[in-house]
């Protein structure tokens, strides 16, 4: 099996946030945190785009290089998770993330940031599968029940596909060469362009 | 005394002169840490799959091909 991916074709998506509503029923998030969001682009002009965006459990995840305290793994599917245990909510991993995914619920009085949440792929996280301890923390394990993201599933036009990254590729192939436009996916080249491990810088260079 | 001073100048100049070569370089590079946490599981090993992996893989491919129309129309 190769690695799971997320891919939103913006030709299909319609902004009807179900995506979003889906993800916040399945792991009863709370007010103020949003795993998943629909962003519009020229939006009330002809032609304009929207996508839905949430982690993409990057190739090469720059969160997971930047923690302070390496409460990332990435797991054999390529699902990059945390440790809500060891994580400081610093919020390092929400500047270096390019889709704005970490999010840190107000915890405490004074705008305190709490530990950081974000999409796991319905993949739970290091608890006991199917645990009260998971579901609060992370919340449910859709994969450990051979179920897809539950975005993706209730997608109603299917412009989210989330799974197996090479049979989302080839759906999406079958799609642009049917409709004969719209091979853009954002984010797709940002997040997955990387090889899974960075090669070793060269001498003498600067980064 | 002249050649004194004028050497312990001289060394002077070249020191300040030196000490521009100690530049670091500026630009981070972030290294790839080693997981601290808790070890989790892979998705197979608990109930309902209970360790088999084959239909774990069969039951995801029956949900990612299910995203495909053009495979449930049949065209």
């Amino acid at each position: 099996m190769a690695r799971m991916k997320f891919l939103c074709d913006a030709e299909r998506c319609i902004e009807c946030n179900g995506c979003v509503t889906a993800c916040k029923q399945e792991h009863e998030i709370p007010w103020g945190v949003n795993r998943r969001r629909v962003v519009t682009l020229n939006d009330g002009l002809p032609g304009e785009k929207s996508v839905s965006v949430a982690c993409m459990h990057c190739s090469d995840a720059p969160c997971m290089a930047v923690c302070p305290v390496d409460c990332f793994y990435k797991t054999s599917e390529g699902v990059v998770l945390h440790d809500k245990d060891l994580c400081i909510g610093c919020g390092y991993c929400f500047y270096a993330c390019p889709f704005g995914a970490p999010q840190f619920p107000q915890d405490g009085a004074f705008g305190l940031r709490g530990k950081m949440d974000k999409c796991t792929f319905c993949a739970g996280g290091p608890e006991a599968d199917h645990s009260a301890a998971e579901f609060k923390k992370y919340g449910r394990n859709r994969l450990a029940e051979g179920k897809l993201p539950a975005c993706a599933e209730m997608c109603s036009t299917k412009a989210l596909l989330g799974g197996d990254g090479d049979v989302v590729a080839d759906i999406f192939r079958t799609r642009v060469l049917t409709r004969g436009r719209g091979s853009e996916v954002w984010g797709w080249g940002t997040a997955y362009s990387k090889p899974e491990t960075q090669r070793p810088p060269q001498p003498g260079a600067k980064s | 005394m002249r050649s004194v001073v004028a050497v312990v100048l001289i060394a002077l100049i070249a020191a300040a002169g030196l000490a521009g070569c100690g530049e670091k370089p500026n630009v981070t590079v972030y290294k790839q840490g080693k997981y601290q946490g808790k070890p989790d599981n892979v998705p197979w090993q608990s109930a309902p799959f209970n360790n088999n992996q084959v239909e774990w893989e069969k039951a995801i491919k029956a949900r990612n091909n299910g995203q495909n129309e053009y495979l449930r129309a049949g065209s």
